[in-house]
């Protein structure tokens, strides 16, 4: 099977199971006892935190550990809204994850003036609008830093700064899940109040997430109970998950330079091999600002639902982008934002490179792709 | 052969798979999605609810092939659930899964076939196709009492070239047998009753948001046109219905005819139910028109099939018949073998 799906999750890294397997069974203890075999897994676990904190330019205390991508998404737009009294509004793109959006739903259906800002045919946010959109109710604004399904790339430090002048009160939260593989991510630069990152898309464990919380945030809990995390995160913590998140990050991070250049590059050599083979193949992904290992593209009069059959049968993994929880391909909200059509939408697939992917790989792929679609045209 | 299996995530198509995979056939496993509720929720009754969609992801595990969820909510809005409603709206009776087999299951899947790179099409049915000197042939399954030949009654030649209806060989404690051999999960499964989209029986509730037009009063009245007082919508009667109707006393009195224009109810006595024929629409034929000719007519999923004369689009029962309804669909036979289909249009007293 050549795996080009690597957006919905990558395989681990080498050396973070050994890790995690170490830590279950050797530092096995509850982080929040008072007795030394807790000691030894707080230790582990604060560690992770310390590391995890250097490589984004946080200090430790930034760091919350959540179940993932999601939960920290949850925590970063409710936890905003509940914690203020007056202000509750929450400002999202229109091509934000599930994990932002329905969140974002959720508090409009409890009262709180929540907006969608749309998005141009590239996929970046209308900057205007969204700044219109920032009024004395808003709270927080969420923009995601790479986009799941096309791989659009925003720049966080560019809308941070426009949203701090506009009103320094209001915070800025980016879901960052796509983008730790690819783009370097330093919150001193970025200047982001919240940042969600999960560990399974850069080689991690599932499960296991962080949120970056900026010195000086409050944040209303989503999870309650034992008080860990500060408070910001009740449940006892997953030790094993959170050194294997740190692992992977530590991993990830050093391979990073390799990654852009040559995940990049098969990525650019497949695309181009498709251009040539397919007639009026319309990429989705934009040609500026984009991540090195996404590629989302539109082959005209071919079901995306029926290429994706054909290509799993034919021994390539891909997606159409979003899946509901049944499996069956949905019309995708990103492309409809940009202005596909859903017709247009339900042609469209995307393929997605990883840290382990090989220049066969992509070039068998490729030709696989070609002869089905010339097959099912 | 490549068979793409229709699978439902009940205990026969669950086998219909599971017999494919033992031909020696390589098999893909299908579940459509058809409906969504107005927040995208799935159904939890019927049979494409997402247990059973899981039911069927296992099974398929199980057999280890693949198996994928297409979606079809749009052409089963369309063509099922729409029809549905307006059906209703105008005091026709609605056959919403013979509307799903015919124009979402069959003609769908079918038509896609070739996209699959699948030479056939597998269900669960409890019906036989043969393959005769004048092409292919559609045939009562062998478990009389769980025969599904009236819902096929619409297929033609096209269609059933490219059907394989493998548990129609069997009994249904067969198929049941065969799942329980092979430790199947759907094995011990009780069948769906419920029409999936309105979910728990919940007919009213739905129609109440989609057609509010059959709550609305209207008056009831005698045959000879006497009026007998006023009903709190159409919705509450089906031609043939005796109870309900606030006449405890006397002779049996029966809903006879709606008049969907004017919500109007029309009540009479046993003789004035009695059809003698009825008018059809798109009538269909397995194996071509055979021109006037008595057929064996069955106008209920699991009525007895009645003697009449079948000439053009006009159908003559050799005894009158009760509870026939615009709407309903016929299927018409010879010995067990299945001619064709059509829709009543309205019936002839």
């Amino acid at each position: 099977m050549i795996y080009l799906d690597h957006a919905a999750t990558t395989p681990m890294r080498p050396g973070v199971w050994e890790a995690m397997t170490e830590v279950a069974s050797v530092h096995y203890g509850n982080s929040s006892g008072v007795h030394g075999v807790s000691r030894d897994a707080k230790n582990q676990l604060e560690q992770a935190r310390e590391e995890i904190a250097a490589l984004i330019g946080a200090s430790p205390l930034e760091i919350v550990f959540t179940s993932g991508g999601t939960e920290s998404d949850n925590l970063a737009l409710k936890g905003s809204a509940w914690n203020r009294d007056r202000r509750n509004g929450a400002v999202v793109s229109a091509i934000e994850h599930g994990a932002v959006l329905d969140t974002a739903d959720v508090l409009r259906r409890s009262g709180a003036p929540t907006q969608v800002i749309g998005v141009d045919a590239d996929g970046h946010i209308d900057e205007e609008q969204l700044l219109a959109a920032v009024d004395d109710t808003t709270v927080v604004v969420s923009v995601m830093m790479v986009n799941n399904e096309t791989g659009v790339v925003h720049d966080l430090e560019t809308i941070t700064r426009m949203v701090n002048e506009r009103d320094p009160r209001v915070l800025v939260h980016t879901d960052a899940v796509q983008a730790f593989s690819s783009q370097d991510l330093d919150v001193s630069h970025l200047g982001v109040d919240l940042l969600s990152l999960t560990a399974h898309k850069f080689g991690g464990p599932k499960g296991a997430g962080i949120l970056y919380v900026r010195d000086g945030t409050v944040l209303e809990p989503v999870l309650h109970g034992g008080g860990q995390e500060l408070g910001r995160r009740s449940g006892t913590h997953d030790v094993a998950s959170a050194v294997g998140l740190a692992h992977a990050m530590r991993v990830a991070a050093e391979d990073r330079d390799r990654f852009r250049i040559e995940v990049g590059g098969l990525r650019d050599q497949f695309e181009k091999t498709l251009v040539a083979g397919i007639d009026g193949l319309q990429v989705n992904t934009p040609l500026v600002d984009r991540s090195p290992h996404h590629l989302n593209i539109r082959i005209p009069g071919v079901s995306n639902e029926t290429l994706l059959m054909r290509l799993d049968r034919a021994g390539v993994a891909a997606s159409a982008g979003s899946a509901c929880q049944s499996g069956a391909a949905e019309v995708s909200h990103v492309l409809e934002a940009m202005g596909l059509t859903s017709d247009e939408a339900r042609e469209s697939v995307r393929f997605s490179f990883g840290w382990n992917s090989t220049a066969d790989e992509a070039g068998e792929a490729a030709d696989i792709v070609i002869d089905l679609v010339g097959e099912l045209r | 052969m490549r068979v793409l299996v229709a699978m439902s995530g009940g205990v026969d198509s669950s086998v219909a798979a599971a017999l494919m995979k033992d031909a020696g056939h390589e098999v893909v496993g299908v579940t459509l999605k058809l409906w969504s509720g107005p927040n995208g929720e799935a159904p939890t009754a019927g049979c494409c609810t997402v247990s059973d969609a899981e039911d069927a992801r296992r099974v398929a595990a199980q057999l280890d092939i693949p198996y994928y969820v297409l979606d079809y909510t749009k052409e089963f809005r369309d063509g099922v659930v729409d029809r549905f409603v307006h059906d209703y709206a105008s005091a026709r009776t609605p056959n919403p899964c013979i509307e799903c087999n015919r124009t979402v299951k069959f003609d769908r899947l079918l038509s896609r076939l070739d996209d699959f790179d699948c030479d056939v099409l597998a269900t669960g049915h409890h019906a036989r196709v043969r393959e005769g000197d004048d092409g292919f042939s559609l045939h009562r399954g062998s478990d009389k009492a769980k025969d599904q030949s009236y819902v096929l009654s619409m297929l033609t030649q096209l269609e059933l070239a490219r059907i394989w209806l493998p548990v129609g060989e069997l009994t249904k404690p067969r198929v049941r047998a065969v799942a329980a051999g092979m430790g199947m999960r759907t094995a011990r499964k009780p069948e769906s009753m419920d029409i999936c989209f309105v979910g728990q029986r919940d007919y009213r509730g739905f129609l109440r948001q989609n057609a509010p037009e059959v709550f609305s009063p209207g008056p009831m009245v005698d045959v000879d046109g006497t009026s007998l007082g006023s009903h709190q919508g159409i919705v509450e009667f089906t031609v043939g219905q005796r109870r309900g109707l606030g006449m405890a006393v006397g002779e049996p009195r029966f809903v006879i005819r709606i008049e969907p224009e004017t919500s109007t109810v029309v009540i009479g006595g046993r003789d004035d139910l009695a059809a003698s024929g009825a008018i059809l629409d798109t009538t269909t034929w397995t194996s071509g028109d055979p021109g006037a000719t008595t057929v064996m007519a069955q106008y209920r999923a699991h009525g007895d099939p009645v003697k009449s004369w079948l000439d053009g689009s006009t159908l003559t029962f050799d005894e009158p018949q009760e509870a026939v309804s615009p709407g309903q669909t016929i299927a018409f036979y010879d010995g067990d073998r299945v001619l064709g289909g059509a829709l009543i249009a309205e019936t002839i007293r």
